[in-house]
């Protein structure tokens, strides 16, 4: 199952509704085109649903890690919402769960940013 | 015991040897297709053999960044360039062996992507990751491409028992 993504706006905040697989080729792609779109229309607040990934290899993880710091890097912050087991558990075996805000309530998410 | 069959179209060679040792090897181009199918390879055998559930992701996860390495960084996509994997069950162990056709890894340049300097890099990750799921991974580099082995005990294994063996 290749990535679909989706964008709505809750409160000033974009929600990026993710699902399939993040990995290399389309689902990498998919991702930085729309986090870079994003930026360039002033949304500078992005909240990453990922709760219906299920599945992200390592390209996806540097994917993740682009559209944090290019996000930040521009002014903006983006939040993870909802990871699964399985991206949870990679984004701990590599140390990156402390480097993303991670919320698992949409609401909590939104209401944190400044 | 249950065996797993590989599919004709995609099989180079096939030698099944006794009931607890199988072996088979596909010869595949450099692509981002070769890397799904390693991928899936991995998953339809490893769940042949009767590893659970979170070891079978953790085997074609591996797989999938071995393959990432050789179509990626060995072959560089290069369409003359093969890509060969191999599955060997032995009586203790899943055997997985990916070579590649490119110029040879540089192992002094495998970073450490948990040291503070590499955290947000955007890659890097892929051996830490195979490291991280299998119980042995060797690397061999040479002038003519790069092997790469990877391996997984079939814990508890007894004579040729699926069942047996979870």
């Amino acid at each position: 199952m290749t990535m679909k993504v989706g964008t709505r706006q809750v409160d000033g905040v974009t929600i990026v509704d993710c699902s399939g697989r993040i990995t290399l080729g389309e689902g990498s792609v998919v991702l930085r085109d729309l986090v870079r779109d994003l930026l360039s229309k002033g949304n500078k607040k992005i909240v990453l649903n990922l709760a219906d990934v299920n599945y992200i290899d390592s390209s996806g993880i540097g994917e993740l890690v682009s559209a944090f710091t290019t996000t930040k890097n521009q002014g903006g912050e983006l939040k993870l919402l909802k990871l699964t087991k399985k991206v949870n558990d990679l984004l701990q075996i590599t140390k990156l769960y402390t480097v993303f805000d991670v919320k698992d309530d949409e609401a909590a998410a939104v209401k944190s940013f400044k | 015991m249950r065996t797993f069959q590989p599919s004709p179209a995609y099989t180079q060679t096939t030698s099944f040897m006794a009931m607890t040792e199988q072996r088979v090897s596909y010869t595949l181009d450099s692509s981002l297709e070769t890397i799904d199918s390693a991928e899936e390879k991995a998953t339809k055998i490893a769940t042949e053999l009767g590893f659970g559930e979170d070891e079978v992701m953790q085997i074609s996860m591996a797989v999938r960044e071995g393959a990432v390495n050789a179509v990626l960084h060995g072959n560089a996509y290069s369409p003359e360039k093969k890509v060969t994997l191999a599955f060997e069950r032995t009586e203790q162990d899943l055997v997985i062996t990916i070579r590649d056709q490119g110029p040879g890894m540089d192992l002094s340049k495998i970073p450490n992507p948990l040291a503070p300097e590499n955290l947000l890099k955007t890659s890097g990750r892929g051996i830490f990751l195979m490291r991280s799921f299998m119980d042995v991974v060797e690397i061999r580099p040479s002038t003519t491409g790069t092997e790469l082995k990877l391996i997984k005990r079939v814990h508890g294994a007894t004579a040729g028992g699926k069942e047996a063996s979870r």
